[in-house]
């Protein structure tokens, strides 16, 4: 008796497993031609020769990879000369992006934990004005942090008037109009998951630590921090990633001295350069370390949590 | 009362305000050293916002709160001496067990490792060494309750404060740690200020009870006292079972109060001050200092009709309606002894009671 009823169970089971992949389907479908065909393409054409004015020849090589890394070649006859000029790049939009991240957190943080105390009613509305500007196209807003920004803009004009300063400051073409510009372009995506962190966060658990004796700085330290640690991890990769591969807010605000990643791929396709495969292999290069760096986040996140649950 | 135990803390005249809305209205009261202390009521009375102003986390709207003679309105809850254990623990999910319980040490000026040892020691104290290394999330609720307070104890508060602490726990597990609690208070001499809405927790536990509803203290005694002798309508019918009549007072003799209970039935209690003939009050006869029998017997006696018996386990309820008056609930012990006749619904029984049974009270 009970073993028909099990088995009858489970073949109920399998139906509804079988239902629910078809139900799936075009999911999967869809998410495997627009993420995973694109990347295939990519992968590909990194390999392939380039066409003059754009296009590829289909003829396998590494040749992109070997221009990316050196200046004399790996195939030549001499010893190869490894090439500065895309590692630097690469280098300089990995610390740019970098300290876009850590000014979004200093000022996302403090932003969303006062959305998240503020009362139920009134969150929601706080949370609609963070994204207010976000509904105006990124292209515009970078333009219009141009103007704000540059010699004779309204934050020179204010700080003269004010006394701070006595000659205008020069922003616009340098590191900081850059750092400055990925901040604005990417704050959201910093608030937005550690509002939904201190949402959740037991305040309860800051009394128990004033409770205890704890100051404010450290509770925020050993008690609220730890807490909403995955909502700021999100945070800083939501921001990081993009401000990586951004070209607008380097293009517009940095000049041509300050060439980020993005740029760089952007100019292989649409501009100039025209070097498909160079392109390809360009981005390959930045999705393995983007990759590389959310493994090992995501690792010392799982054994974080293997290690609170052992006993 | 007694000039030589110092008083741990000392109310006076706390009034606290949210906008229009009261939440206490003038409370005063002392709590002594060493004192396992009790503030009793309904939810919404009050008991929690004065425990809360007294760890810090309300401010007080007016009067003053004093700590061994130190006023300290106005220090922040992490430089008072209080600690507290929270209703829903509140224990911090990412440390150890044994973290939990350092912290407080920590936060004084103790090492890590001096934290760990003395923390060790204190959860030794609620036995719970073997779960040192766990997660909050891994121990049962009773464990985290242990938890809970072997962390507000760990760095020796002067008063320990327990915000409904065992509300959350089964029935057998909270007569067990009400038990435990005690001891605990005995051995480490800490005065415990214990809020609760169980007036049976309270009387098993407190030394001294406040009886709190409405944010106003209705009185303020040792168990047996409330119980025996409550000051107004609203503990009578609060802490125990009670038979709460509306009575009116016919004639004041020497010192007693004969009072009408409608049907033609009369009742004499001692005379209390503020009562005068005419007036209707309230009476309160607790259920088991009646009797039952078929003749009259007893200094009161009241003739009446058996409506209903309930079997509680160690007691019978009988639920008895007077002629044309009032019902009466009377409880009677299902003890061996005494050989106690039971009377079935429809039996003509008479009600009887001890003068002093009956209390008068003023609303």
């Amino acid at each position: 008796m009970a073993g028909g009823s099990t088995s009858g169970g489970s073949v109920k089971a399998d139906t509804y497993a079988g239902v629910r992949h078809w139900l799936l389907a075009p999911s999967w479908l869809v998410l495997l031609t627009v993420v995973v065909g694109p990347l295939c393409i990519m992968l590909i054409y990194s390999f392939l020769t380039k066409e003059f004015r754009g296009g590829v020849v289909w003829e396998f090589n590494l040749a992109a990879y070997d221009k990316f890394f050196f200046d004399r070649g790996l195939f030549g006859d001499e010893a190869p000369r490894i090439e500065w000029t895309y590692i630097s790049i690469y280098w300089r939009s990995i610390l740019q992006a970098a300290i876009a991240t850590l000014v979004s957190l200093l000022i996302g943080f403090p932003t969303a934990y006062f959305i998240a105390t503020r009362p139920t009613t009134s969150r929601a509305l706080w949370v609609f004005l963070i994204t207010i500007p976000y509904w105006v196209n990124l292209l515009i807003r970078t333009v219009s942090m141009k103007f704000l920004l540059r010699d004779q803009g309204p934050l020179n004009a204010f700080l003269l008037s004010t006394g701070i300063i006595d000659q205008p400051l020069t922003i616009v073409n340098t590191d900081v109009a850059v750092q400055l510009g990925l901040f604005y372009s990417y704050l959201p995506f910093m608030v937005l998951p550690i509002y939904a962190a201190v949402e959740q966060y037991d305040h309860r658990l800051s009394e128990a630590a004033a409770d205890l004796y704890a100051s404010r700085w450290i509770a925020l330290r050993r008690v609220i921090l730890p807490a909403v640690k995955p909502g700021v991890i999100a945070g800083c990769i939501l921001v990081f990633v993009p401000s990586l591969g951004s070209f607008l807010a380097p293009d517009l605000l940095g000049g041509a001295r300050n060439f980020m990643i993005g740029s760089l791929i952007e100019d292989q396709f649409k501009g100039q350069a025209g070097d498909w495969p160079f392109g390809a292999a360009a981005s390959m290069i930045l999705l393995s370390m983007v990759l590389i760096v959310l493994i090992v986040a995501a690792r010392r996140q799982a054994r974080a949590k293997a290690a609170g649950g052992e006993v | 009362m007694n000039t030589e135990s110092p008083i741990a803390i000392d109310v006076r005249d706390a009034v606290k305000r949210y906008g229009e809305f009261t939440a206490l209205k003038k409370i005063s009261l002392s709590i002594k050293d060493n004192e396992f202390f009790t503030l009793l009521g309904p939810s919404g009375c009050g008991k929690t916002t004065l425990l809360r102003m007294i760890a810090g986390f309300e401010d007080v709207t007016e009067g003053q709160i004093y700590l061994y003679g130190d006023e300290i309105e106005g220090l922040p809850p992490n430089k008072r001496p209080v600690n507290t254990v929270f209703q829903n623990y509140a224990l911090f999910p990412h440390m150890s067990v044994l973290d939990n319980v350092g912290f407080g040490l920590e936060m004084r000026g103790a090492s890590k490792s001096d934290a760990r040892r003395r923390g060790g020691e204190v959860l030794e104290l609620v036995q719970l060494s073997q779960f040192a290394k766990r997660k909050p999330s891994q121990l049962s609720g009773g464990q985290q309750q242990r938890v809970a307070l072997a962390r507000a104890l760990a760095p020796q508060p002067k008063v320990l404060l327990l915000d409904e602490p065992l509300s959350a726990l089964d029935l057998k597990l909270r007569k067990a740690m009400q038990i435990e609690l005690k001891h605990l208070q005995r051995e480490t001499g800490i005065t415990f200020i214990f809020v609760t809405h169980d007036q049976e927790e309270a009387l098993t536990m407190s030394d001294r009870i406040a009886v709190m509803s409405a944010g106003e203290l209705q009185q303020l005694g040792k168990a047996r006292d409330i119980y025996e002798r409550p000051h107004n309508k609203f503990v009578a019918d609060f802490i125990g079972e009670t038979n709460l009549l509306e009575v009116s007072v016919d004639k004041i003799d020497n010192g007693h109060a004969i009072c009408h209970l409608g049907g033609g039935h009369s009742l004499t209690c001692n005379a209390v001050d503020g009562i005068d003939v005419g007036t209707r009050v309230h009476i309160s006869v607790r259920p088991e200092k009646l009797f039952t029998s078929d003749a009259p017997s007893g200094v009161e006696s009241l003739k009446g009709i058996v409506k209903e018996n309930i079997y509680l386990g160690t007691d019978l309820s009988t639920i008895i309606n007077l002629d044309e008056g009032p019902d009466f609930t009377v409880r009677t012990s299902n003890s061996e002894r005494g050989n106690k006749r039971i009377f079935e619904p429809g039996a003509q029984v008479f009600v009887n009671m001890e003068m002093g049974a009956a209390r008068l009270l003023v609303d």
